[in-house]
């Protein structure tokens, strides 16, 4: 990938001299054929028996399924599917690799756009992206695209063919990445093929920020998270854990004394919220934040062998309708009570999580309550959970969303006996780096304000993510690290510039322009 | 890998720590915390920092041997190390000059107190501390609280040194004696800090308490840490842990504190017994 913004070199977009390329056609079965395979389902570990472990539910596809379902890919002149992807990875090229069986050229062809392959082949909502917008869709099931990053991603680990990709000549200037989730990993990536000296600051004591603490692994397992960080890490990117910025270390330290030209905010959306409901506080509730850190991070589930606890009872109640509300239910289920039980204030048609693991969620057992909502929570006499009030709801009219808004119902009060209450309503902004950084602009929301390119209201500091978006998706991180890695660059090179421009006429370096060159 | 460069034990059960982790030594303020995680399988657990040496680059901490986790980290020697050290985390302690200030400090209570009293004292405020503990032999740190206090009183729950009594008792004589303080500064267990915060509400004396609720970031992630403060929902982690002793509701924050008791019990009495033939701190 070249250093300064991407040259416009792919087929199916004008070139230098205006004509349009026509993309290549390699699948050789004609395309009626191709409508007649259907798509490929990928292995599953069966409800009943992936309840009991947290092993990954999905195994994907083998290179059979997945050479097959390549097949399938109808060749578009005007890929829409690459539109549809929020870092417009090649699609059709990557799918023609693996057709042709250069799978090493396939993955290579993806990480081009994104280097989060392993992971986003696994999380990524491409059911509403890529997979939403392909023509095969249209009359039958759209191709697998996800299953196919993913086949080829894994492929690639499993064979130990990663090789980095060319990395510029070093610029001789550094970047501080601040939180090793996704969105650090991809601007710490990019950077370095540029040429950048980058590291990485995260507050705990792993890397992946929420792929480890936060996505289960059973949907994301914390090795593919790992070796996805070490192929940041092949690029000459240094991560230091157990550095909070704000209180470790302070932006301005990084930009100051440290000798760093440019900051990127990815610290994503933490803090959980409350529904400030009566009993909130009891023994025995929990938000998901905390059962998930405790389970995927600390691994309460291996507990006694790892020391962190985690205390659920015979019943779960878990308050939401997200993705993270589908993955404490989950968790919660595989901890092992006797039931699992999921509120939404709203009906199943304004769920947020999804469609997937709405679906996976309902295999496993766990019971939804839509039109539901919490009012009080009651405890024993020992200060723990002993059961939640809730009241119905009906739907009124849209709100500015466009989902309708939900009504309570009077008088429709009821109990629900449970011993574990999971809140899992939403996460805000992690404040401390806002909070520590003078002259960074943020919303009544906490998160901070950047503009298209990620830029914030101070030079040299950039953010995305949940941080500024206060709650996306993983590919959203990517994205909004793509693009914001484009403007750190456009404004290092400016610094350089400015520096060389000045360094000319001899002058003597004066004791204020230390920073720039450590 | 943290280091440790010393260790010292200052009464059965309590021992004292010397950590090399100079980012943390050179940002940490009165009343600010670590957490610490003591080996790969272990458990993330917040500790006060008592002391540091920017210089060295070295923090102190002081851990009272109770679950597995503490009993651990009890074990380490120099030479050892602890796997993660993350700070420093809170807010630090408000310090100024108030006029007379009475710090307590109850059981190992007195490790988070000391580096308080010492801020508080050399900000100018007239000191007078009061230890307390259980028995003698779990009297802590009470050369260096004599260093930084104008008046120390310790008090012992069996009379077996110092007054026989709580540091309720001792606060009482102090407020009938000397009249109000202008603030009182008061750590160790929950109960503790709820009777001095009951002492204390009634002729209306400015009281301080650092709580220690469940942790496990210590970033205000998890929501574990949450307490009730007035009317508000506070994250002790970021927002403390030092809160106004009269608005805490400590009878919540008692029962959260019990949520994992049993699991830990059951953790602690598998680790005894798997060690029960070897040198605890090779485990």
């Amino acid at each position: 990938m070249s250093g300064t913004g991407q040259t416009n070199n792919k087929p199916g977009a004008a070139g230098p001299d205006g004509k349009v390329e026509k993309r290549r056609k390699v699948i050789e079965i004609p395309p009626r054929e191709r409508m007649k395979i259907p798509r490929h389902l990928p292995y599953e570990q069966d409800p009943a028996e992936r309840v009991t472990n947290f092993c990954e539910v999905s195994d994907g596809f083998n290179l059979e399924k997945a050479f097959s379902e390549a097949n399938r890919c109808l060749e578009c002149n005007d890929p829409v599917c690459m539109k549809a992807c929020p870092v417009n990875v090649d699609i059709p090229a990557f799918i023609q690799l693996l057709y042709e069986g250069d799978y090493e050229g396939a993955i290579r062809k993806i990480r081009e756009s994104n280097y989060l392959p392993a992971i986003c082949g696994r999380v990524c909502p491409q059911e509403n992206l890529c997979e939403n917008s392909c023509i095969v869709g249209k009359k039958l099931e759209p191709l697998a695209i996800g299953k196919m990053e993913r086949f080829l991603a894994d492929f690639e680990a499993r064979n130990g063919t990663f090789t980095p990709p060319p990395i510029a000549e070093s610029k001789g200037q550094k970047v501080a990445v601040v939180g090793s989730g996704p969105g650090g990993l991809t601007v710490a990536a990019e950077l370095a093929q540029m040429g950048y000296e980058v590291t990485i600051f995260e507050a705990l004591h792993e890397a992946g920020g929420v792929l480890k603490y936060g996505i289960p692994e059973f949907r994301l397992p914390k090795q593919i998270v790992d070796e996805e960080v070490n192929r940041v890490k092949a690029l000459g990117v240094t991560i230091q854990t157990n550095v909070i910025i704000g209180r470790t270390l302070t932006i301005d330290e990084l930009l100051g004394e440290m000798g760093y030209g440019a900051v990127y905010i990815g610290t994503g959306a933490g803090s959980p919220r409350f529904l400030n409901i009566p009993g909130e506080n009891l023994s025995g509730v929990y938000s998901a934040s905390e059962l998930l850190t405790r389970v995927n991070l600390m691994k309460a589930y291996k507990f006694p062998e790892f020391d962190t606890p985690l205390k659920i009872g015979k019943k779960v109640v878990v308050l939401g309708g997200g993705d993270v509300a589908m993955d404490a239910a989950r968790t919660s289920r595989r901890i092992g009570p006797e039931k699992t039980l999921l509120l939404y204030r709203r009906s199943r048609e304004e769920m947020p999580a999804r469609l997937e693991e709405v679906h996976h969620a309902e295999e496993e057992g766990i019971e939804f309550h839509f039109l539901t909502s919490p009012v009080a929570i009651h405890g024993d006499e020992t200060g723990w959970v002993r059961a939640i009030e809730c009241e119905k709801m009906r739907l009124g009219e849209p709100d500015e969303k466009g989902r309708r808004r939900p009504i309570p119902i009077e008088g429709s009060n009821f109990t629900i006996e449970t011993d574990s209450v999971v809140v899992a309503i939403g996460q805000s902004p992690n404040p401390i780096v806002q909070q520590t950084t003078p002259g960074l602009d943020t919303t009544k929301w906490g998160t901070i304000v950047v503009d298209e390119s990620g830029a914030t209201s101070r030079p040299g500091i950039f953010a995305g993510g949940d941080i500024s978006r206060g709650g996306a998706t993983v590919i959203q991180a990517v994205a909004d690290g793509k693009s914001a890695s484009r403007s750190i660059d456009a404004y290092l090179s400016k610094l350089r510039e400015e520096q060389s421009g000045s360094e000319e006429p001899a002058q003597s370096r004066s004791a204020g322009n230390r920073q720039a060159t450590e | 890998m943290y280091r440790i460069i010393q260790t010292e034990t200052l009464a059965p059960t309590i021992s004292k720590l010397v950590i090399e982790a100079p980012l943390v030594a050179r940002k940490r303020k009165a009343g600010n915390f670590v957490i610490v995680r003591a080996t790969p399988t272990g458990e993330r657990i917040p500790l006060t920092i008592v002391d540091s040496d920017p210089e060295e680059g070295t923090i102190v901490i002081i851990v009272q041997a109770i679950g597995k986790t503490t009993h651990i980290i009890s074990g380490l020697r120099a030479g050892d190390h602890f796997e993660d050290v993350v700070g420093p985390l809170g807010e630090p302690t408000p310090v100024s000059d108030f006029g007379t200030v009475v710090c307590i400090g109850g059981g190992v209570g007195v490790a988070v107190i000391y580096p308080i009293a010492k801020a508080l004292k050399a900000a100018g405020n007239r000191v007078i501390s009061i230890i307390g503990s259980r028995t003698r032999d779990l009297v802590i740190l009470e050369d260096e609280m004599a260093a930084v206090s104008d008046e120390l009183l310790v008090t012992t729950d069996d009379g077996s040194y110092g007054t026989k009594g709580f540091v309720t008792d001792a606060l009482q004589k102090i407020i009938d004696g000397q009249g109000n303080p202008d603030a009182v500064y008061a750590i160790g267990p929950l109960p503790m800090m709820r009777a001095v915060a009951n002492v204390t509400r009634g002729p209306e004396i400015r009281t301080w308490v650092s709580l220690n609720p469940i942790m496990m970031d210590g970033t205000g992630m998890c929501g574990a840490c949450r307490v009730t403060v007035g009317d508000e929902l506070k994250f002790a982690c970021v927002d403390g842990p030092e809160f106004d002793a009269h608005l805490v509701n400590f009878d919540e924050l008692i029962a959260r504190n019990r949520t994992y008791s049993d699991p830990e019990k059951e953790s602690f009495e598998a680790w005894k017994n798997s060690t029960e033939t070897t040198d605890c701190r090779h485990q």
